[in-house]
């Protein structure tokens, strides 16, 4: 059981899947039972600025938004978005870099967030069935299958 | 796509969501407003449930169409950004005298620190200026039980209500326990058959009956006080501390219950008119009370005038950005040190491949003086294209570029140009241009629409030039030709500015080299549309062919 407020900072650049990846993530927690806010911006983002995303879940979450240095993971979707973000990272916080992610063995270079996501599902205490169930709740059928595929490959990229 | 479950049965919604559903739940007849982030999706969503939703060219019309429905007792919902308020503000400010038979919400999403925005107004200062009841709800939750309260307040005192939202309230999303299913309309809900009934003192604002509208007006609003004193909706007061107690409403509450969860908090939800007695016995029974508010002083300067003291945050450092836990933290302790700048992102940019990348080219290669507007391509005033020399509001590109030319010597006056987007050319341009063909300057003048299909800037948004409606419906298409010949320009055309780049160049070239107007549609889809746009189109071939054969079926009948 995750006690109090577990922080998830989803960052990327606009087309990335960033925003996409957060949605999945919190759809997970919440299927498990936790209370769960998620906090974005739209907008002027989207036109390949920097992107961020916060998932807080856990037993009680107040602001959608992770205050300073809080975040117990840091989950980034584009290298060149490290140094930006980093900073938001507890001292014992976990930083996911997509360079973690071997993307020729992915199905294609679009399902490196479910990559991701499979990666951080390593270090989270959530039901198998539910990650599963919000991965095909948040994409298209068609999708399904590579999804299936490349959140293995994340899960097997935890070293 | 219906969200996420969990296992007590709650939703997992964006507060723009979360209002979609309530209006859906409360039997909402009409939905309108004119796209703008970070209100956008709340009609989308509504629509996409099977409510009645529409856009508007802008948001004086969304104001003016409700009104009109909710003459006849229709339940109306009205959504816009807090710049669109400006804009269908003359409405409102008439509308609170004449009131409303049906219930009127106008949603209005205000954007503090300015995530898509050209100004992070404050619309709180609506309320009191155009005394319009107003609710401001927390998260989700509070957003979708509130909503069913502002509607309630609407019909029982016949006065449009303001719902007042920022980003982080629309785009956050939160656990919501729903009253009824996913999209349906509770068969309990009834609301009454829209029908019209004269009453023309209560509804024509002329002086003999706008002076007792007025009166009536400000009875209402004592009135709503009093019952907010009492029945203090969406009020909830969290015990803690006495030393220290938090007022705050709207996304701050949350923000504060992180910053120091030792205190106690009053958290409002109907902040206009205020329930100043509850909020002054709160402020009695704590040593130190703060007001934790965005932007504007608002709710502070309102307590200080009754005589509450409560500490207000330092408007030098403090108004200026959202707030988050750690800026709500410090404000707590006053500290008012310098704040350490974010680190700098990746600022956004026009798409590769996107249209605008290729007309700004061409007027920044003729040396041009480029008026601008608001949408996706205000982002060719940064490098390395810096082709833009000024943007303030929808629609001001033609009158600003106007009013360079009536001032500026010749040679200067020669190289003007005002670029506007299609959208925001049907929401504010139309009466530039009359403007244009009625005061013409000497030099003539250039209008560059940049029609690239759709409201791109929102998320790709329909709007009376593309020919369909909110759901995608097809319906008669507004053509910019056409309007500017019948306003009176002599010189109208349309090129495609990416693939007839020469041809682009080169009109806009013998354009400036005259002294007439011209208007110049570029016009060529936005890349991130275009595969639904063509597909849209070919559809629309169909459906054309089929309006056509009705109306010859029809007039054969005759």
């Amino acid at each position: 059981m995750i006690v109090d407020t577990l922080n998830i900072r989803f960052a990327g650049l606009g087309g990335t899947g960033t925003i996409k990846a957060s949605d999945v993530m919190a759809d997970a927690a919440f299927r498990s039972g936790y209370e769960v806010k998620k906090a974005e911006v739209h907008g002027m983002s989207q036109r390949g600025g920097s992107v961020s995303s916060d998932v807080r879940f856990g037993t009680q979450v107040h602001s959608p938004m992770i205050p300073e240095k809080s975040c117990d993971f840091l989950v980034v979707l584009e290298d060149s978005q490290v140094a930006v973000v980093q900073g938001g990272l507890r001292p014992d916080g976990v930083l996911l870099a997509s360079s973690a992610i071997d993307m020729a063995k992915l199905p294609s270079a679009k399902a490196l967030n479910v990559a991701m996501l499979g990666l951080l599902s390593t270090y989270l205490d959530l039901p198998r069935e539910n990650w599963d169930a919000a991965l095909r709740a948040n994409f298209a059928p068609k999708l399904h299958e590579a999804n299936a595929q490349a959140f293995e490959i994340g899960r097997a990229a935890r070293k | 796509m219906t969200p996420s479950k969990d296992p007590k049965g709650r939703l997992l919604l964006s507060g723009n969501e979360a209002i979609a559903l309530s209006a859906r739940h409360l039997g909402v007849a009409l939905g309108t407003g004119y796209p703008g982030t970070p209100s956008t999706e709340i009609l989308e969503n509504f629509t996409a449930m099977g409510g009645k939703a529409q856009w508007a060219p802008n948001e004086k019309v969304a104001a003016e169409v409700a009104l009109g429905a909710a003459f006849a007792k229709a339940r109306v919902l009205v959504t816009m950004k807090h710049v669109g308020l400006n804009v269908a503000a003359d409405t409102l400010f008439t509308m609170t005298y004449s009131g409303v038979q049906g219930g009127y919400v106008l949603v209005v999403a205000d954007d503090p620190g300015m995530a898509s925005s050209q100004n992070e107004q404050d619309s709180r200062n609506y309320a009191v200026a155009a005394g319009i009841p107003m609710f401001e709800p927390a998260d989700s939750q509070d957003a979708y039980d509130l909503l069913r309260i502002a509607f309630e307040t609407s019909e029982c005192w016949q006065i449009p209500v303001l719902f007042r939202l920022t980003t982080r309230v629309c785009h956050s999303k939160s656990p919501v326990q729903p009253l009824a299913p996913w999209g349906e309309i509770p068969a309990e809900m009834s609301v009454p058959a829209p029908t019209f009934e004269r009453n023309i003192s209560s509804r024509v604002m002329m002086p003999a009956f706008a002076k007792p509208a007025h009166r009536r007006l400000r009875s209402k609003l004592a009135e709503i006080q009093v019952w907010n004193e009492t029945e203090a909706p969406g009020l909830l007061e969290i015990p803690g501390s006495k030393s220290l107690g938090i007022i705050a409403a709207g996304i701050c509450v949350h923000h504060a219950q992180d910053a120091a969860p030792e205190a106690s908090v009053l958290k409002l939800g109907m902040t206009y008119p205020l329930p100043i007695e509850r909020i002054r016995a709160f402020a009695a029974k704590v040593s130190t009370c703060v007001v934790v508010e965005e932007n504007d002083p608002w709710l502070a300067n309102m307590l200080h005038a009754e005589g509450i003291p409560v500490f207000a945050k330092n408007d030098a450092i403090y108004r200026f950005g959202e707030l988050n836990v750690d800026r709500v933290r410090r404000i707590i302790a006053q500290d008012n040190s310098e704040e350490m700048p974010p680190p700098r992102g990746k600022p956004p940019e026009l798409c590769p491949g996107c249209p605008h990348r290729s007309t700004f080219a061409a007027l920044k290669e003729l040396d041009c003086i480029i008026s601008g507007d608001i949408g996706c391509y205000t982002l060719a005033a940064l490098p390395p294209l810096a082709a833009m020399d000024m943007m303030i509001d929808m629609g001001a590109s033609i009158g600003m570029g106007l009013g360079l030319r009536h001032v500026l010597p010749r040679e200067q006056a020669k190289r003007v140009v005002s670029v506007i987007g299609d959208s925001t050319f049907l929401h504010s341009g139309l009466t530039g241009i009359v403007d244009m063909a009625y005061n013409v300057p000497e030099t003539g003048h250039v209008v560059v629409i940049l029609d690239n299909g759709t409201t791109a800037m929102t998320g790709q948004q329909e709007h009376p030039g593309t020919g369909r409606k909110l759901a995608g419906e097809f319906t008669h298409r507004v053509k910019y030709e056409e309007i500017a010949r019948g306003v009176g320009i002599p010189n109208v055309m349309t090129i495609n500015p990416v693939k007839e780049k020469e041809r682009f160049k080169q009109a806009v070239a013998d354009a400036l080299a005259k002294d007439e107007l011209t208007l110049i549609v570029a016009q060529s889809p936005c890349v991130l549309a275009v595969s639904r746009i063509t597909a849209a189109e070919k559809e629309r071939k169909v459906w054309e062919a089929e309006q056509t054969k009705c109306t010859l079926a029809q007039g054969g009948a005759q």
